[in-house]
Parts: structure tokens; sequence; C-alpha cells
């Protein structure tokens, strides 16, 4: 006896992960890490002109034992990098990260004593979302993306490693112009 | 009282402690010794024509690279490729504007005070030694410039003594100098968690 078509009956039959995926990805719980002025755009984003609940993804959790994406929207300073990772760390599996504006993704234009040049280089980051802030629909494409990667079962924390993209990967020198000025400082 | 009423008053007063002073569209500023500072500082506050109730802002400024005109600095003549946000102004030949500190005195701590009651304001500069850095504090007479103090102790590494709390407020502990000294390396980084670079 071969395998039943139970089509015919009048079931549809998935595989198990494909249906979880699909449901996560339309009940995306996201956990915002605001710091600075991208928190606007991320604002604007969420409120109904743009209406991220299309997404399913309306409603952000305070708490991130209670979330599914960590959306770290803002500059992270060195001062600021530890309470990040122990707030990812506090999230259950499987997590998704977003770093939201280009200061998360690279550092942007800081390049000083200050700055987390790019926050995955404390955490796996899923999806990188450049701009300063980025435009909502930008916001958007990086939601739509984010929930492919979720609907397939793929999240940077499972393997710990996160893929910057090539265009992020640039030299990043914006001290270009004090380069010729300022030859190494001697002392400290 | 106008700017240069207050610097008039303040000049006859002090003129052991002042190393200049000038007016500039409705900003008196005034040059002190480091040594006078406490007493300038008390009659700021106590003399009724003054009345300074307000410490708005200590700051400083480091001059350790100040007036060092590099060879390659952009000017009218070379166009910069960068926007022309980043790009520095062409310096002028004759410098309109003048230190009155030694060249050893590497940094100038900066005071803004403001009367409420007169509705006036001046800005104190006390100049300080690199190797000597110590300017007295000023938490006694406005308890505002405590913090302010700490911000400066954090960033210039200028200790202020008689404060009674003097630590980091900005930087986290466990930092090594002082970000905002010109000789602190621009691209220097002491990060907590992560690659160091």
């Amino acid at each position: 006896m071969g395998a039943v078509d139970l089509g015919k009956f009048g079931f549809f039959t998935s595989k198990l992960d494909a249906a979880i995926g699909w449901a996560r990805k339309w009940s995306i719980f996201q956990y915002p890490f605001v710091t600075a002025c991208c928190g606007m755009e991320y604002m604007a984003t969420a409120c109904s002109h743009y209406d991220v609940d299309r997404f399913g993804a309306g409603f952000p959790r305070f708490s991130p034992r209670q979330s599914d994406v960590l959306f770290v929207v803002g500059t992270i300073s060195h001062k600021m990098a530890p309470v990040l990772r122990q707030v990812y760390d506090q999230m259950c599996d499987p997590k998704w990260t977003v770093a939201f504006g280009v200061c998360t993704c690279t550092g942007g234009f800081y390049d000083n004593y200050a700055t987390v040049m790019g926050i995955d280089t404390v955490m796996p980051v899923d999806v990188y979302i450049p701009g300063c802030p980025p435009r909502p629909e930008n916001v958007i494409d990086g939601l739509m993306k984010l929930q492919v990667k979720i609907e397939r079962g793929e999240w940077a924390g499972a393997t710990g490693v996160s893929q910057r993209p090539e265009e992020l990967a640039v030299p990043h020198t914006p001290n270009a112009h004090l380069v010729l000025r300022h030859d190494e400082p001697e002392g400290l | 009282m106008t700017p240069q009423d207050i610097l008039n008053h303040l000049g006859e007063r002090f003129q052991q402690y002042t190393l200049g002073s000038h007016a500039f569209r409705g900003d008196a500023t005034v040059m002190i010794r480091h040594e006078g500072l406490l007493d300038v500082a008390r009659y700021l506050k106590s003399e009724p024509l003054l009345a300074f109730n307000v410490l708005m802002d200590v700051t400083a400024v480091d001059y350790k690279t100040f007036d060092q005109v590099p060879f390659n600095s952009p000017s009218l003549t070379t166009p910069s490729p960068l926007p022309f946000f980043m790009t520095s102004k062409p310096v002028a030949d004759e410098a309109p504007w003048q230190r009155h500190a030694g060249e050893d005195q590497r940094f100038e701590v900066v005071y803004h005070f403001y009367s409420i009651l007169h509705r006036h304001r001046v800005r104190l500069k006390v100049a300080v030694m690199e190797d000597d850095a110590t300017v007295p504090s000023l938490t006694a007479l406005w308890p505002s410039a405590n913090w302010y103090e700490r911000e400066v102790w954090d960033m210039f590494g200028i200790r202020f003594s008689g404060h009674p709390d003097l630590k980091r407020i900005l930087m986290y502990e466990g930092f090594e100098g002082h970000p905002l000294r010109k000789d602190y390396p621009v691209n220097k980084r002491q990060p907590l968690i992560g690659p160091k670079n």
C-alpha cells in the first residue's frame, strides 16, 4: 500500500516545521531597544501610517523574555554593550536580531572611543537595515526579509555567526581627512 | 550691568589675578590665574551687583594642538574632496584671538555663570598647567558644580581639589585615559565586551 493522498479526503498536509515557521512569521513579538534618534523612525514605522500590524509585528513587548525579535534601534556605546548583550541572552530561543540604522550595522559615522562599531561584534545579527535613519519603507523591507528567515527557521543565534553584507563591510574611515594631519600620537 | 561693566568691575577688584578679558557680542569673558579662582568665584556669588547665583556650565579646553596649522590643511585654493561640514575652514593669517596664557598652560577650565536677578552672564576661564592639572572645586558655592566637575575630570583628567566625590561620570569603570585629551588616539577603543581594536 503506497502513500495515501490525504488531499483527496479534505486534509491539507504540510511539514510541521513549515507550519510553525508560517505561524511564527506572522506573530513577531518585538523588543525595541531604542537608544537614539532612529527611535523616531521606528515609531513612525510602528504607527498607523505604515502599519506594521500587517506583518504581525505591531505589538512591542517590553520584556525580553516575551519577545522573539530584538530591534536594536540607535547607536550602541561601549558602556551600553554589556546591557544589550544581557537583554539578548535573556530572550528565549529561537530569537532574531535586527540592526536598525547604520550605527548598529557598522558604527555609522562614529569612529571614536565611545561607540561600538556594529553590534554584530557583540551579538549575532540576522537583518541589517542601514540608513541614517532608515525610512519606514526600508524598515518594512527589512521586516519582510526577516519574515523570510523566520519562515525558513534560520536564526543567526543558532550558529552565533552573523553575516554582515558586503556593502556594509566597507573600510570605515571617517577620519580620512585627519590621517595626514596627525600621525599616530605618542603616549597612551 | 553690561558685559563691559562686569569686566571693568572684576578687573578693578581682581587686578592681581586677571590675565585678560574681552566682551564680544554680549559675552563677557575673564581669564584668571588659577590661584584666584576661589576668591573670584566667591565674589561673583556674594557681590549684590553681580549676584551670579547660577553656575550654568563647567567645561575645559585642551590646547595641546592649538595653533599648529597642518601643512596640508584645506584652503580655498585646494578644494577638499570631503563635504563642507568635514572640511576645516581656512586659517586666517593673523589670529584675531589670543589665549592670554602661557604655552605650558595646556588646559583651560571654562565656567559659565548666570544671574537670575540681573539677567547677565559671565564666562570665567582658568588656565591650568599640564603636570599639575588641579583647580579648586566650586561645589561648596554652587552644588551644580558637582557633576560638571566630574565630567571634566572624566573627559580631560583635570582634578578638582575639595570635590566630595571625584570619580568618572560618563565613562565606565576600568576606562583608561581621558578621551577628550588631544593625545588620546582618535580610534582607540576600550570595549567592555567584544573584540579589541
